[in-house]
Parts: structure tokens; C-alpha cells; sequence
């Protein structure tokens, strides 16, 4: 491909997944409302528009609009960068999901993926584990309690939980051999690995929730004991980014466990990426389940959880992975 | 080219490392040296090193630091006086200096020095056909697997010591 | 050994020398050394130390590229693993002295007993 054409589809490609992904999150908190209610036997948001459709615009205007406070103790330089550094890791990690297969558009092959390297995966749990920046910063720098105390439990659960996540997807490495999530899906094309890796799955869905702070697993944030957790004092545009970044997580961590688990974008007679997005808010329909159904984990509970019960299962797990692999 | 992101990288791990040693407020000084991590995980990256800079970022950004922050912010460490305020700012100017003519010197003795000895068969022709992060994983499990089952005791100790040692009594 | 034309003096473009990464990886370290040498905070004179096997790091990365070794990185790996243990200890032992003395300054902590 000549350089100025690489350049172009690369931009386009940029652009199309940014928009997709702003706008995916805006109807998330839509969807999420709308289902939760729907378990909850209500009718959710329907002033606005039909069916509420138009409730996610509503906000943004509303919140562009809120005054902007900033706490008189607060340290300003970090409570101004923090969700930034919240945001930008959740929109980064989409890079090297691939949505689709090698497409023909006007006589240029395109790979379906904003970039391909070699160590795609190895780069999201890099990208993964600095989202604890932005929550750990944005609790100190607000100068309250329950801020820190927020930060600092999110960031002990996100690590924690990594630790566990980052084990669960060793078995699919050894069943794909590579690390580049084109080849994972390309290793997926006989059966899926959720069918050779149920142990896994189960480990790393349980993960991607506590990574992402929701409930069950949603302690840094609980209204009833630490008022908001770490964002209390945000308000504004500072809070949507937070909100924004929130979401934006749950559907890279949707996109990870159906590229790794769940085949990816493969399926028959529909277009890839129809089956990528179908895939997609499968999982994401799971998370919202979940929430409704669920109370929350008490903090000791959570740490006993992920480090005696996650932790041992997802070594034993690797255990029998190997002996498989190797013996076959 | 590969001076265009050189020289940026290499200004921005410099600036970042300064800031570390200079400014006053502790969590600054945490996040600066994220950063110092950041422009040396680019320089791996132009050494070819994808395995070894995206470690470097998950480990040192990922998990120390983030270790670090925690202790600053559960201990609430003051701000200290400037380094530059001190007593005994002649002696410490004196040995700036000193240590910047030192930098200085070795800069100008290996300027132009290039590595003897023999090259080795990892050139980066082969390193890209087979892969980084395949070729450390394949000598880590072989050439070198005994250095690598200890550090993971290692890392074993480091656990119980950090525990008992944190414990209150 | 000189080699024409392979120096820092040499053309601005092309490949960068190894003796670049060097230079930056002594001037790293050096800011490290005069990091622990001037703070009296215990926390930030970790940092420093950090810093500077950062700094040799980076020489062994340098070196393995231009050797073509792949020795290099996996000493590198080693370096990550102990210093994570390092931290996780050293900052035990910060955290420790804390509750015996409200201060990590190391001017504080000047006796032998607790």
C-alpha cells in the first residue's frame, strides 16, 4: 500500500472507531438504564424522546453545562489531569481489538483493525493497569476522606484483580501461540475458546467486572458507605469523563473476552462486524444482568475472593492447560 | 528518523528524571518518574525491545509506582524544604558541578566508541521473523531457566518479608 | 576502536549510535546518584534508586540490540523481578519505621535501636 493511502485508511480507521466507541458509551448509560429498569419492572427514561432515546444528549447537555467546582484544598494541577488519565487508557486499548475480517475496498485489501502488532496483548494489560492513575490521583487530589478511601480501595481491588485476569488468558497464549489478537482470532476459526477454556472465561468475566468497578464489585463507588468513592467532589464535565471512561472500559473489556473467548468477529452468514457488535453487547447485556441481580461484596470478601479463590483456580488452570497442550 | 524520536524521548526521560529529584511534593516526584518509565519504554521500543518495553511499562507504571503513590498518600509525607534552601548549598553546588564535568567527560570519552567484540546471532532480521517476545520467552525457559526459577523465589520472599514487616504488631 | 562517521558528531541522520543510548543512560544514572545524595526524604531517595537501575536498563537493552544478543533483555527481566521485590520490601520497611518514628526524613532515623 502506497504511504499517503496507509495514512489515509488509518485516519479513517481512527475516526470511525473513536466516534463508534463515543457513541457506544453514550447510549450505553441509555441501555443500562433502560434494561435495569426493565428487571426492576419500570418504565426508565421515555420523557425524552421515544423511548428516552434522546436522554443521553439530554445529559451531555446538562452536565456541559453544570458550573465546574473545584474544591478550595484541593490540588489542582492533579484534580484537572486525573480524568484525563482515567479516559485516555480506556479509549486507547481499542487499537489491536481486530472487528472484522481483511476487507477489498476500492482495490486496497484493509485489515479491520487499527493496527495489528505482535504484542497486542502484552499492550492492553499495559494500557489496563495504568486506568488505576486516573482513580487513585482523582481520590487524592480532591482533598476528602471519602475520596481517598475510594481511590485507594479501587486501586487495590484493580490491582489485585489484574493479577488474576492477566492468569486467566495464559491458557488461550498457549492454545492461540501468539499474542497478537488477530492471531487469537485467527486460532478460534475450529472452536471457540470458551469451549476449551471455561475455567477461563468464568475467571476473566469476573475480572473484567471488578476492573471495571461494577457491582457487584462496585466498593470504591458505593453510595451507601463512601458517599460517591473517589470522583465526590467532581463535578461537571471533570465527572462525564470519569462516567466516560467508566463505560468506555466495560466495552473494551466486552470486546477482550469476545475476541479471546468467544471467537471474535467469526460467524456464519452475517458480516463479521455485525457478529463482532452482536458478540459485544452480549457480554455487555451479561454485565448489565449481573448488576441488576447481584448485592454488593464486602471489602474483605472482595480480597478473599480475588486472591484465595481467583488466583488459585487460575493457576490450576494454566496447570491443566499446559498438561493438555502438551500432551496432545 | 530514528533521531526524530530519539532526541525527543531522550529530552523528555532527562526533564522527567530532573523533576524527580527537584520538586518538593512527593506525589509529584512519583508521577514525574512515571513518566521518565513512559519515555524509557519509547526507547526500547526504537531498540526493538516490544517484549521488554511493554514489561516496563505494566511492572514500573503498572504496579511499583502505583505501590509508591499508596505509600505517600497513606503516610501523608510533608512537603520538604527545597533542595536548593539548604545549610549547605556551597558543598552541594560543588558536587553538582563535580557530577555534571563527570557526565560531561564520559560523554565526550564514548562519543564515538563502538562496542567490540563479537556479534552475537540475534540480529534484527531474525528477531522480527521470529518475534521478541518468542525468542525471550524460548531462553528464558531453556538457556536460562535456573535464574529464573529463583527469581521467583525471590518474589516468594519479598512476599512474606513485606508482609511481616508491614504487619502491626 | 573509532569508527568513522558513527559517532554522536557524526551525521544527524541515520540510525542512532549506541554511544547516544549510553550517554543518556550515564546522565540518567547520574541524576539518580544526586538524587539519593541531596533528599533527606527516604521515599524519594527510593525513587532515585529506581531511577538508576532504570538507567542500566537501558544500557543493557542498548547493548543487546547493537551486540545482537538477546542477553540483554533477559537481564533486563531480572532486574524488573528483583526490583519489584525491592520496592515491595523497601516500602515494608519505610512504612515500619514510620510508625516508630512520624517521619520518613533519614536524618531522623540515626539510631541503631527502635
Amino acid at each position: 500500500m502506497p504511504e499517503p493511502a496507509f495514512f489515509v485508511v488509518m485516519l479513517v480507521k481512527i475516526a470511525v472507531v473513536f466516534g463508534l466507541m463515543l457513541l457506544s458509551v453514550a447510549y450505553l448509560t441509555w441501555l443500562e438504564r433502560k434494561v435495569i429498569s426493565d428487571f426492576q419492572v419500570r418504565l426508565g427514561p421515555m420523557r425524552v424522546g421515544p423511548h428516552g432515546l434522546l436522554q443521553p444528549i439530554a445529559d451531555g447537555i446538562k452536565l456541559m453545562f453544570k458550573e465546574d467546582i473545584i474544591p478550595q484544598a484541593a490540588d489542582r494541577t492533579i484534580y484537572v489531569l486525573a480524568p484525563t488519565l482515567a479516559l485516555i487508557p480506556a479509549f486507547i486499548s481499542f487499537a489491536v481489538i481486530p472487528f472484522g475480517d481483511r476487507v477489498r475496498l476500492f482495490g486496497q485489501s484493509i485489515d479491520m483493525v487499527i493496527s495489528d502488532v505482535n504484542i497486542g496483548l502484552l499492550y492492553l494489560f499495559g494500557v489496563a493497569s495504568l486506568g488505576v492513575y486516573g482513580i487513585v490521583l482523582g481520590g487524592w487530589a480532591s482533598n476528602n476522606k471519602y475520596a481517598l478511601l475510594g481511590g485507594l480501595r479501587s486501586a487495590a481491588q484493580m490491582i489485585s484483580y489484574e493479577l488474576s485476569m492477566g492468569l486467566s488468558v495464559v491458557g488461550v497464549l498457549m492454545l492461540s501461540e501468539s499474542l497478537s489478537l488477530v492471531r487469537i482470532v485467527g486460532a478460534q476459526s475450529q472452536t471457540w475458546f470458551i469451549l476449551l477454556q471455561p475455567i477461563g472465561f468464568l475467571i476473566f468475566l469476573i475480572c473484567a467486572i471488578a476492573e471495571t468497578n461494577r457491582a457487584p464489585f462496585d466498593l470504591p463507588e458505593a453510595e451507601t458507605e463512601l458517599v460517591a468513592g473517589f470522583h465526590v467532589e467532581y463535578s461537571s464535565m471533570k465527572f462525564a469523563m470519569y462516567f466516560m471512561a467508566e463505560y468506555a472500559n466495560m466495552i473494551t473489556v466486552a470486546a477482550l473476552a469476545t475476541t479471546l473467548f468467544l471467537g471474535g468477529w467469526r460467524g456464519p452468514f452475517l458480516p463479521p462486524v455485525v457478529w463482532f457488535l452482536a458478540k459485544l453487547y452480549l457480554v455487555i447485556f451479561l454485565f448489565i444482568w449481573i448488576r441488576a441481580t447481584l448485592p454488593r461484596f464486602r471489602y474483605d470478601q472482595l480480597m478473599r475472593f480475588g486472591w484465595k479463590v481467583l488466583l488459585p483456580l487460575a493457576l490450576a488452570n494454566i496447570v491443566i492447560t499446559a498438561a493438555f497442550v502438551a500432551l496432545r | 528518523m530514528e533521531w526524530l524520536l530519539f532526541v525527543p524521548l531522550a529530552m523528555l526521560a532527562l526533564a522527567t528524571a530532573a523533576l524527580v529529584i527537584l520538586l518538593r511534593n512527593p506525589i509529584y516526584c512519583a508521577l514525574a518518574l512515571v513518566g521518565t518509565f513512559f519515555a524509557l519504554s519509547g526507547l526500547y521500543l526504537l531498540l526493538q525491545a516490544e517484549f521488554v518495553a511493554v514489561v516496563q511499562v505494566i511492572i514500573y507504571a503498572g504496579a511499583i509506582m502505583v505501590l509508591f503513590l499508596f505509600v505517600i498518600m497513606l503516610l501523608d509525607v510533608g512537603h520538604e524544604p527545597p533542595p536548593w534552601l539548604r545549610q549547605d548549598r556551597p558543598r552541594l553546588l560543588l558536587g553538582l558541578g563535580l557530577v555534571v564535568l563527570l557526565v560531561l567527560e564520559l560523554a565526550v570519552a564514548i562519543g564515538s566508541w563502538i562496542a567490540p567484540g563479537i556479534r552475537g546471532p540475534y540480529t534484527s532480521d531474525y528477531v522480527n521473523a521470529v518475534g521478541n517476545t518468542q525468542l525471550i520467552g524460548r531462553l528464558l525457559f531453556t538457556e536460562f531457566l535456573i535464574p529464573f526459577e529463583i527469581t521467583s523465589i525471590i518474589l516468594l520472599i519479598a512476599i512474606v518479608g513485606a508482609m511481616v514487616l508491614a504487619r502491626r504488631q | 576502536m573509532r569508527g568513522a562517521g558513527c559517532g554522536v558528531r557524526g551525521a544527524m541522520t541515520g540510525t542512532v549510535p549506541l554511544s547516544a543510548y549510553l550517554i543518556l543512560s550515564a546522565a540518567l544514572f547520574a541524576i539518580g546518584v544526586i538524587g539519593v545524595v541531596i533528599r533527606r526524604n527516604a521515599l524519594i531517595i527510593f525513587m532515585a534508586i529506581e531511577l538508576m537501575l532504570n538507567a542500566v536498563n537501558l544500557t543493557f537493552v542498548a547493548f543487546s540490540k547493537f551486540l545482537g544478543s538477546m542477553d540483554g533483555q533477559i537481564i533486563v527481566f531480572f532486574v524488573m523481578a528483583v526490583a519489584a521485590a525491592e520496592v515491595a520490601l523497601g516500602l515494608a520497611i519505610i512504612i515500619a519505621l514510620y510508625r516508630n518514628k512520624e517521619s520518613v526524613n533519614v536524618d531522623d532515623i540515626n539510631l541503631l535501636k527502635g
